[in-house]
C-alpha cells in the first residue's frame, strides 16, 4: 500500500531536482529545494512505516523543523545583501573604507 | 524494491553532483548542495542507518546551507576559472577512480549474509551489547562504549575546527572599524521587519530546543545522540539569529558561554576517561563509574553524550557568529 | 471489519496524497512563471502532506507513532506556507514581476 506513495514522491523529487537545475532565477531553485525538503519529510515518514520501523519518525520530525531554516537563511541573505548595497550607495567612501579596513585584503 | 529505490536515489545523486560541478554561480551550487545532503540522508535511511541519516539531515541540509550562505555573503558569487592544468587533474582523478573501482571487485556482494562483517563483527556486537552495556540502540553502545576512543577523537576534531575558525575569523569589536553606537547599519538586524516569518520562527524555536534535548537523551533508545542533538540546538539558535538579528542572539547567549560550551564538552569527555584511571581501571572504562558495571556504563554514556552535544553546539554557533559578525565589521 | 474499513480509507488517503504530490511536481516543472510555480508547489505540498500523513496515522492506530506523525503534520502545516510567503515576498522585493504577459512571450519564444 505504501509503494504507490513512495513511487509518486520519488518521481516528484526527480521533477523538483530538474527545476533546481533548470530554473532561470535563483528563486526557482530555492523553491525546488524547499519542495524537495518537504517531500523528503514525507518519504521519511512513509518509508519508516514501509520498513516496519516506526521509531525512525524522529528523523522526519527533525527535518520538518530544520527545513524552514534553509529558506529563511536565503531570505536573510538577500535582504542583507540589498541592505548593504543600499548602504554603499548612500555613503560610498565611508562604508567601503569600513569594509576594507578590517579585512587583510 | 529497496534496491530499486536505492538505485533511483543514487542516480539523482550523480545528476546533482554533476550539476554542482558544472555551475559557476556559487549560490546555485549551495542550493544544489542542500539537495545533495538530502539525497545522501535518504540513501542512509534506506540502508537502515538512522543515526547517520539524522546527523546528515540536520548538519548537511540545515546548518551547512546557512554557513555556506554566510561565507557567500563575504565573497563574490561567481567562481573564478583559475585552472591551467585541467588535463592533468582529469588524469589524476580518472586513474584514482579506476583504482577504487578495481578495488571494489574484491568486496563481498551487497547484503551478502556470508560476508565477514555479517558473520563475525555484527553478531559479536549484537551479542555483547545486552551483556555489557544493556541499552537498546547498539549504534550508541558501539559509538559510546566499545569504540569510545574514536568518538573522543571526533569530539576533539570538532573542537579543533571551532578554535581554528575562531582564530581565523574572530570579529574585532573596536579598533579601526568601530562604528559609533548611535549609527547601525541595516545588515545585522535579521528579518525583524517581516512579521509573518518572525512570528512563526519565534513559535518554533522552543520546540526545536525541546526536540534537541529529546534527541540528546533518547540516543540510547532510538536514533539520536550527542552529534544530532548539538546540531539541532545550534539550529534553534541560528533560527533565532536569522529572525531577530545576530546582536540579540549574542545578547541571549554570549560568546563566552559558547567558548565555555566548546571547551567544557571536550573536557567532560576527557574527564570521564581520566576518571576511569583514577578509580583504578583503564582510560575510558566506564564500568568502574557506578555500583555495578552496567550502571557504570549507563552513567558513562550519558556523560560523554552530554560532552559531545555541548562541544558540537558551541562550535557550530561560534562558527555561525564568526561569519555573521565578520560581515558586519 | 473495522480493520478493512481502516485499510480502505487509509489506502484512499495515501493514493490521493500521492496524486497531489505528483501534480505539484508536474506543476513546478511546467508552469511558465516563477509565481505560478510557487503556487503549484506550495498548495499541493501542504495538501499532499495532510493527506499522506493522515493516511499513515490511520494505519498506526493509537500509539506513540501517531503522536509523532501528528507533530510532523502540525509543523509542516505551520512552516510550509510561511516558507512560501517568505520566498514570494523576497522575489517580489527583488523586482521579479508576476505578469502573465511575460509568460506569453516565453511561450512564443520557445
Amino acid at each position: 500500500m505504501y509503494y504507490a506513495v513512495t513511487i509518486a514522491t520519488l518521481i516528484t523529487m526527480a521533477l523538483a531536482l530538474t527545476r533546481a537545475l533548470l530554473g532561470p532565477t535563483v528563486y526557482d531553485r530555492v523553491l525546488a529545494v524547499n519542495m524537495f525538503g518537504t517531500k523528503t519529510v514525507l518519504l521519511f515518514s512513509v518509508i519508516a512505516f514501509l520498513a516496519g520501523r516506526p521509531d525512525f519518525l524522529d528523523l522526519a520530525l527533525a527535518y520538518a523543523l530544520i527545513n524552514f531554516i534553509g529558506v529563511l537563511a536565503v531570505l536573510e541573505f538577500f535582504r542583507s545583501r540589498a541592505a548593504r548595497r543600499a548602504d554603499e550607495k548612500r555613503e560610498p567612501e565611508r562604508s567601503v573604507a569600513a569594509r576594507h579596513g578590517g579585512k587583510p585584503g | 524494491m529497496t534496491i530499486v529505490f536505492g538505485i533511483f536515489l543514487l542516480t539523482l545523486l550523480v545528476i546533482t553532483a554533476l550539476g554542482i560541478v558544472h555551475t559557476r554561480n556559487l549560490f546555485v551550487a549551495v542550493m544544489l548542495l542542500g539537495i545533495f545532503s538530502l539525497l545522501i540522508a535518504l540513501n542512509f535511511f534506506i540502508l537502515d542507518a538512522a543515526d547517520v541519516a539524522l546527523t546528515e539531515a540536520a548538519v548537511g541540509a540545515g546548518i551547512s546551507t546557512v554557513l555556506f550562505l554566510g561565507a557567500l555573503a563575504l565573497t563574490s558569487e561567481r567562481e573564478r576559472l583559475g585552472t591551467r592544468h585541467r588535463w592533468l587533474s582529469l588524469a589524476v582523478v580518472a586513474s584514482a577512480t579506476l583504482v577504487v573501482l578495481y578495488a571494489t571487485f574484491d568486496k563481498p556482494r551487497f547484503g551478502d549474509p556470508n560476508a565477514p562483517v555479517h558473520q563475525h563483527v555484527a553478531p559479536w556486537y549484537l551479542e555483547k551489547t545486552p551483556e555489557y552495556v544493556d541499552i537498546p540502540n547498539v549504534v550508541t553502545a558501539v559509538l559510546g562504549s566499545f569504540r569510545g576512543y574514536d568518538t573522543l577523537g571526533e569530539v576533539f576534531v570538532v573542537f579543533t575546527a571551532g578554535i581554528g575558525v575562531l582564530f581565523l575569523l574572530s570579529s574585532r569589536r573596536g579598533g579601526a572599524n568601530h562604528r559609533p553606537p548611535g549609527e547601525r547599519d541595516a545588515s545585522g538586524i535579521g528579518l525583524r521587519e517581516h512579521v509573518i516569518p518572525r512570528v512563526v520562527g519565534r513559535l518554533l524555536v522552543p520546540f526545536i530546543l525541546l526536540f534537541g534535548l529529546y534527541v540528546q537523551f533518547h540516543g540510547e533508545y532510538g536514533p539520536g545522540g550527542g552529534f544530532q542533538a548539538g546540531a539541532l540546538i545550534a539550529a534553534a539558535f541560528i533560527l533565532y539569529a536569522l529572525i531577530e538579528g545576530e546582536d540579540r542572539t549574542l545578547a541571549a547567549v554570549p560568546q563566552r558561554w559558547l567558548n565555555a560550551l566548546m571547551v567544557g564538552g571536550a573536557l567532560l569527555y576527557g574527564g570521564v576517561g581520566l576518571a576511569g584511571i583514577v578509580l583504578g581501571s583503564n582510560f575510558l572504562d566506564y564500568s568502574v563509574l557506578g555500583a555495578d558495571p552496567v550502571a557504570g556504563q549507563h552513567l558513562g554514556i550519558i556523560l560523554i553524550e552530554a560532552g559531545v552535544g555541548m562541544t558540537v553546539t558551541g562550535t557550530l554557533l561560534s562558527i555561525f557568529h564568526a561569519f555573521a559578525a565578520r560581515d558586519r565589521a | 471489519m473495522m480493520d478493512l474499513i481502516l485499510d480502505v480509507v487509509s489506502w484512499a488517503l495515501l493514493s490521493a496524497g500521492g496524486v497531489f504530490v505528483l501534480i505539484g511536481g508536474i506543476g513546478a516543472l511546467r508552469m511558465p512563471n516563477l509565481y505560478t510555480r510557487m503556487h503549484a508547489a506550495s498548495v499541493t505540498d501542504t495538501m499532499g502532506a495532510v493527506l499522506v500523513l493522515t493516511g499513515v496515522m490511520l494505519q498506526a492506530g493509537l500509539s506513540l507513532a501517531t503522536i509523532k506523525l501528528a507533530a510532523i503534520l502540525l509543523f509542516l502545516l505551520i512552516t510550509s506556507p510561511t516558507a512560501s510567503y517568505a520566498l514570494a515576498s523576497a522575489a517580489l522585493l527583488a523586482g521579479i514581476k508576476p505578469d502573465a504577459g511575460h509568460a506569453a512571450d516565453e511561450a512564443t519564444d520557445s
